[in-house]
């Protein structure tokens, strides 16, 4: 089973850049409480406040500080943002089917509550999704699998996790093989007769998936597995990465703050 | 239809969150009566096959193409509670890895996608499922309706949370029929490739199909036809005076 690794670009190692930058090094679980809490603070921005752009602009300054701290490339984060699209589409409606009062527009009749709210969901979506982007490119899946641990997920699910992890990119290997298998007899997905041939390979991606599993659990079971998932030792964190990791929900609750103080 | 952080007021997305929470914890429950021990490493490779498989592209009609979603596709397969359980997953490493969806949003899209969807295609499953005949095609048919209606009715409940605690003052209704419309036509190409993966995983290893298992007869070991010169097997208690033919009942 060779195979499987550094297949296709999509998979779940792709996103973690390498790094040695004091992003790089702070530990796992305080970064996830700050990127969580750092979202909460953006979306607790009010949306029809006149100082809200003001906060996304401190907002994104924010987030441009860390990426450049944690020496990450524009083009990356940039990235990360595709998938925000849709949303996009859906913000971009609402000056249109929103009611309350009209402004005009460039000569379109929107309404002044939609552009409002389209306009603070694009921008809340966004730094959210920067702040993930920036979670993800600093901290390798394995570390969040561990922060997810220490902050008291059930031990279940994150071995659940764990085992989705570890076994994502082989079986997206496995589906990669197949398509290239389909296509060098000729196939080509083109009418929706092409779900005679999709629908038996993804059935048997299932099988495949399913019957690894048992496999995995049995090697497991024969290392002596008891459904628990030796950790390594704990480090201990001290009160200075914590205050370096939450560096940031803070400094965006003091724009908020300020925010709502002087606008 | 991952919610992104921002679209639903404080209140709704906790109030979300704590409604997914209880969901997932009553799953984890669940999973271990369907999965016994075997439940991390079972629910973590049919997460990774969700996850893979929702990266599949299907040709929908003119030129478009679709992927799956997979809730109840899921569910017939493996399980409702550890369909749940996958869903859940798939959608955190979505989040946490991918910035696809919400941090804050993760609990509403739980909600969504990992019960609502589940438990609809689940429940209108296995209703259908009692109703029709106990057939290969009654079960397709169940589970491809199933399917069908899981993806509107997540949709239609994120329009009602949208109505309850949205960002924006749009009429629920305009939303809901907008939102509605597209979700049918999403639901119909769900239950299209639902069915069509069902039906290939039950010609292979029916076993697997959890939801099929009603299908399955309890075979009896049948014994050989005996040859006329051969004496009766001694176990086999049959009356002198009966011919050496007679059938044997299958014990």
């Amino acid at each position: 089973m060779g195979a499987g690794h550094g297949t296709g670009g999509g998979g779940i190692s792709a996103m973690y850049v390498p790094g040695h930058s004091p992003v790089h090094r702070l530990e796992p679980h305080t970064k996830l409480v700050a990127v969580l809490a750092f979202a909460l603070v953006v979306v607790l921005t009010p949306v029809h406040a006149g100082w809200a752009p003001a906060a996304y602009v401190g907002f994104l300054l924010l987030l441009l500080g860390v990426a450049a701290l944690a020496r990450i490339r524009p083009g990356r984060i940039v990235r990360g943002l595709v998938v925000e699209v849709p949303f996009v589409l859906f913000a971009a409606l609402l000056p249109f089917v929103s009611r309350g009062p009209r402004v005009e527009v460039l000569g379109l009749s929107l309404s002044e509550n939609g552009l409002a709210a389209g306009g603070s969901i694009l921008a809340k979506a966004t730094l959210s999704v920067l702040a993930a982007t920036l979670l993800a490119a600093t901290t390798d899946p394995r570390a969040l699998l561990r922060g997810l641990d220490r902050l008291r997920l059930p031990s279940v699910l994150v071995q659940i996790l764990t085992f989705m992890i570890r076994y994502a990119d082989v079986v997206g290997g496995e589906l990669a093989r197949m398509k290239v298998a389909r296509e060098s007899r000729g196939f080509r997905a083109r009418r929706v007769g092409a779900l005679k041939v999709l629908g038996p390979a993804a059935g048997s991606l299932f099988i495949r998936s399913y019957e690894r599993g048992e496999r995995v659990h049995l090697a497991m079971l024969s290392r002596g597995y008891t459904g628990r998932l030796p950790t390594g030792p704990v480090a201990v964190v001290g009160g200075r990465s914590w205050a370096a990791a939450l560096s940031l929900p803070l400094a965006a609750g003091a724009v908020l703050a300020a925010g709502s103080l002087l606008g | 239809m991952h919610v992104p952080d921002g679209y639903l007021d404080a209140a709704t997305t906790a109030g979300t969150a704590a409604v997914a929470a209880a969901g997932v914890a009553l799953a984890l429950r669940g999973a271990r009566r369907e999965l016994d021990e075997r439940t991390a490493p079972m629910a973590g490779l049919t997460a990774a096959f969700v996850f893979a498989v929702q990266m599949m592209n299907f040709p929908v009609a003119y030129g478009t193409s679709g992927h799956l979603i997979g809730g109840a596709l899921t569910a017939v397969l493996v399980g409702p509670w550890t369909a749940a359980l996958c869903m859940t997953v798939v959608l955190m490493v979505q989040a946490l890895v991918f910035a696809d969806g919400g941090l804050t949003a993760l609990g509403t899209n739980v909600g969504l996608m990992g019960l609502v969807a589940v438990g609809v295609g689940y429940g209108a499953f296995r209703l259908l499922r009692a109703l029709l005949p106990a057939t290969r095609t009654g079960l397709l048919a169940a589970a491809g309706v199933g399917a069908f209606l899981s993806v509107p009715a997540a949709a239609l409940v994120f329009v009602g949370l949208f109505g309850l605690g949205g960002v924006a003052d749009v009429s629920v209704a305009s939303v809901a029929a907008a939102m509605g419309g597209v979700h049918l036509l999403i639901g119909l190409g769900e239950a299209a490739i639902s069915v069509a993966v069902l039906g290939a995983v039950l010609a292979v290893r029916p076993d697997l199909v959890r939801g099929a298992r009603h299908l399955q007869r309890a075979t009896a070991l049948a014994p050989r036809p005996e040859s006329a010169g051969r004496p009766v097997a001694p176990n086999t208690v049959a009356p002198v005076s009966a011919p050496t033919s007679a059938p044997v009942d299958a014990r």
